[in-house]
């Protein structure tokens, strides 16, 4: 954006000189003249480091420039200097609201290359499958948190924090961080869940749903939230698709894809659950799907906590990583005793897990969308190319397609819909 | 439903040698473009005809010392039939110029414009080519594997200046004794220090 | 640091409100430097620069469970203008940093910074072409805060060590910095020998 210099004259003496100077032609464009407004990088909504030029004629938008990439740090090209494993971490970061769902889509990617997707054990699965969901739930809350703060419901954003602050103990007992987890490595998990977590995620389920229900009777039949999203940024089922919109957004315009019920992963083909459509594809449309997901995700995790084998306390002591040399890091006790074991753990750690030459893409349903990972590799322990195929970035390319016609404060209402991330949106 | 590899038959069988036999990894079919120019066709057929409505994901990779030293990757996938589709298509360092795809699925738009700022390929056709994630005027492109990771020094007054990060090829290394944490950190030391 | 507070050596600083001040009934005899330090400090308004995941734990900070205005930052203004602390929190890039600039330029003096979390500190995990490594490049950082992201304690921690620096400052400390305007760099701040900025 050029510079201007601003020049402080008298208001009166500028306005008549300019009069004094325009023809009538050049006041009808002055009368017709648009302005253009900048929704800077850092504005109060909470939804990151997100630009969006608008030209509007009035208060109605008539072109919008969104301009992403100030969160771009890197992560593509860190992560061909990085083992499969170290990489781990800077996963967590890209939807930075369900760290442990971006995890678990980041290692099923790895383990897909090397083929050993069919080997991860049982209760490995299904204690991934519970973290998908709780991260599923935790980032619905904040993502209709955020939205409602921006159309003006404050309450509910303070509601939704305490209860993801439960989560947030969960997951801290769970893997020693609030969030940013890093919890599952190629080939399984860190370890397992400690005694009591279990039962500390049944009572969880049992308050959230009625946190939910609050936040309903807060929201879904209130006057000013239904004038402020219904029939606001309507997106038709065949844009939808064109623009390659996945999750929530995609499901609001009516479109049945979720790659949990089309392409299934992890245990999710043995677990009974219903995936909301929406029908008109306006804000509203998506609220009430991210609702309604968050209750279908309560219902996963219910089932989960039934079947998961080894039950609570894993007294059978039931593995959750592989118990291959090659892929995990075998138990401490054998490393520093056995030759195989200090081997095993020396390569792996220092050159990374072996993966074969090949491609993969693998995408999972996250919170935001579809989170892909492209890992083309050459052989070794880090990949050639690693592209992260964000749902945010791809969500936020229909913004100058949806935003004209609208007025100005149905931008916010249109952002919050999205529900976007702007640490996935820029990796 | 019918399984990827059996998509890529069709194509192929409608292409002919336009396309390379169907490679097949972990269930994913990948099929190889020999002629860059001809890859909207392929991309219009597959979406027409086969039912491949939306366009995952296009990537870029740089094959760097081989010739051609560009690929573009093109993730495709059927809401219908739930299937997925990769194709290839390698294109060489003197043109770095591939058609867009924009007219048959509108998502390229972003992606091809990332793909540009990343790795320096032009998409000819493409309504509004510049950059995404580093602003207009930066100089290099990031993703190209003779670029280092920590970065050139640029300066494009009032919109943006980089500095190398402090990591300039090589491994880590402390010195034992050092004055403070900060001449202590781990970082890459020219061997005379 | 308190080298230049008018009490060093003498004692205990006249510039926080303390024992030296006498209550007389309904008044209270202290010095300007206490009673300015004093309302400055318990009145520190964040200008919240969310960026990335710090933003979220600063937002949990704004929250109920650690309540951020029980220490007197009562809202987080979103407008620089009427904000007394700029807390960055998250990665910031080349792209970003000149808008951080402005925005901590447009802030009214007094005026603090607070770095949260790696990232804003150093760089923190992205050693990158588009990280710049710790927002110090750019700003005068008052506090650090380590952490990735640092716990809502840590940055609880970290706004108390703020207000403990604000209580012992003095009424003259801008004066120093006006005084010599040809010694500082291009963005108008001070620099070290290797660079980084200088306390005011």
């Amino acid at each position: 954006m050029a510079t201007q210099t601003i020049e402080f004259k008298d208001p009166a003496a500028r306005a008549s000189a300019a009069v004094a100077a325009a023809s009538d032609d050049d006041i009808q464009d002055l009368k017709g003249d648009k302005l253009v407004l900048n929704m800077g990088p850092s504005h109060p909504s909470t939804h990151g480091v997100l630009r969006i030029l608008v030209e509007m004629d009035g208060e109605t938008i008539t072109k919008a420039i969104p301009d992403v990439g100030y969160l771009h740090r890197g992560d593509e090209k860190i992560a061909e200097n990085m083992t499969y494993n170290q990489f781990v971490p800077y996963t967590d970061r890209l939807d930075y609201l369900a760290p442990l769902a971006n995890n678990v889509a980041y290692v099923l990617a790895v383990e897909k290359l090397m083929g050993i997707d069919g080997a991860i054990p049982p209760r490995g699965q299904y204690l991934r499958v519970i973290c998908c969901e709780l991260a599923r739930i935790s980032a619905h809350l904040l993502g209709l948190g955020a939205f409602a703060m921006d159309v003006g419901a404050l309450t509910v954003f303070l509601h939704t924090f305490t209860e993801r602050e439960k989560i947030y103990n969960l997951c801290e007992s769970l893997t020693g961080a609030r969030f940013t987890t890093s919890y599952t490595r190629v080939g399984g998990l860190t370890r397992d869940c400690p005694p009591g977590w279990i039962q500390a995620v049944r009572k969880f389920l049992d308050e959230v749903v009625l946190n939910i229900a609050e936040s309903e009777t807060l929201l879904t039949r209130n006057r000013i939230f239904v004038d402020r999203t219904r029939d606001v940024g309507v997106i038709s089922r065949q844009l939808a698709i064109d623009y390659g919109l996945t999750g929530p957004n995609l499901r609001g315009s009516g479109v049945d894809y979720d790659v949990r019920k089309a392409n299934p992963y992890l245990v999710y083909k043995d677990l009974e659950f219903d995936v909301p459509v929406g029908s008109v594809g306006d804000c509203y449309d998506r609220y009430l799907v991210r609702m309604e997901e968050m209750r279908q995700s309560v219902r996963i995790l219910r089932q989960c906590l039934d079947r998961i084998p080894g039950g609570a306390d894993n007294a059978s002591r039931e593995p959750v990583s592989i118990q291959d040399g090659k892929v995990t890091l075998p138990p401490k006790t054998k490393v520093l005793t056995g030759m195989e074991e200090l081997i095993h753990q020396f390569m792996i750690v220092t050159q990374g897990v072996n993966a074969p030459p090949g491609e993969v893409y693998f995408g999972a349903e996250n919170p935001k969308g579809e989170l892909g990972f492209y890992i083309h590799s050459r052989g070794g322990g880090t990949p050639y190319r690693l592209k992260i195929r964000a749902p945010s970035f791809v969500n936020l390319g229909i913004l100058p397609e949806v935003l004209p016609g609208h007025m100005m404060s149905d931008i916010v209402s249109i952002l919050g819909s999205f529900d976007f991330v702007m640490g996935e949106c820029d990796r | 439903m019918a399984t990827p590899i059996e998509f890529a038959n069709q194509l192929r069988e409608k292409f002919g040698e336009l396309l390379s036999a169907p490679v097949e990894f972990r269930g994913e079919a990948t099929l190889t473009v020999s002629d860059p120019g001809r890859i909207v066709e392929v991309c219009q057929f597959a979406k027409g005809t086969l039912g491949f409505d939306m366009l995952l994901d296009l990537s870029s990779i740089d094959n760097y010392g081989e010739d051609p030293r560009w690929t573009v990757v093109y993730e495709l996938y059927g809401t219908g039939h739930h299937a997925h589709l990769r194709l290839k298509t390698s294109v060489g360092e003197e043109s770095s110029e591939v058609p867009t795809v924009c007219g048959v699925w509108r998502t390229a738009d972003w992606h091809e414009r990332e793909v540009y700022d990343m790795m320096g390929i032009r998409f000819s056709g493409h309504p509004d080519l510049r950059r995404i994630l580093m602003w207009d005027g930066y100089p290099y492109f990031p993703l190209r594997k003779d670029f280092p990771l920590a970065g050139k020094p640029t300066e494009l007054p009032e919109v943006a200046f980089t500095r190398s990060a402090p990591l300039e090829g090589g491994p880590f290394v402390t010195v034992a004794g050092g004055k403070d944490a900060i001449a202590r950190e781990p970082r890459v030391r020219n061997p005379e220090e | 640091m308190d080298v230049s507070s008018p009490a060093s050596g003498r004692g205990p600083s006249t510039a926080e409100f303390g024992y030296n001040s006498k209550i007389e009934g309904e008044v209270v005899h202290t010095t300007v430097d206490a009673a300015l330090n004093w309302f400055r400090k318990n009145s520190l308004w964040p200008m919240p620069m969310g960026l990335a995941c710090c933003g979220i734990e600063l937002m949990a900070v704004g929250a109920s469970r650690f309540d951020i205005s029980r220490f007197g930052s009562e809202v987080m203004r979103f407008s620089p203008r009427q904000s007394d602390v700029m807390i960055v929190a998250g990665t910031v890039t080349y792209k970003m940093a000149l808008a951080v600039r402005r925005i901590y330029e447009q802030m009214a003096e007094p005026k603090w910074v607070i770095a949260m979390g790696a990232c804003a500190s150093t760089g923190g995990m992205y050693r990158s072409y588009a990280v710049l490594q710790g927002v110090d490049n750019i700003l005068p950082v008052d506090v650090y805060v380590a952490g990735c992201p640092p716990r809502p304690e840590a940055l609880l921690d970290a706004l108390i060590r703020l207000q403990n620096k604000v209580g012992k400052e003095t009424i003259t400390r801008d004066l120093k910095r006006d005084a010599a305007p040809e010694k500082y760099g291009s963005l108008g701040i001070e620099l070290g020998e290797r660079g980084e900025v200088l306390q005011r």
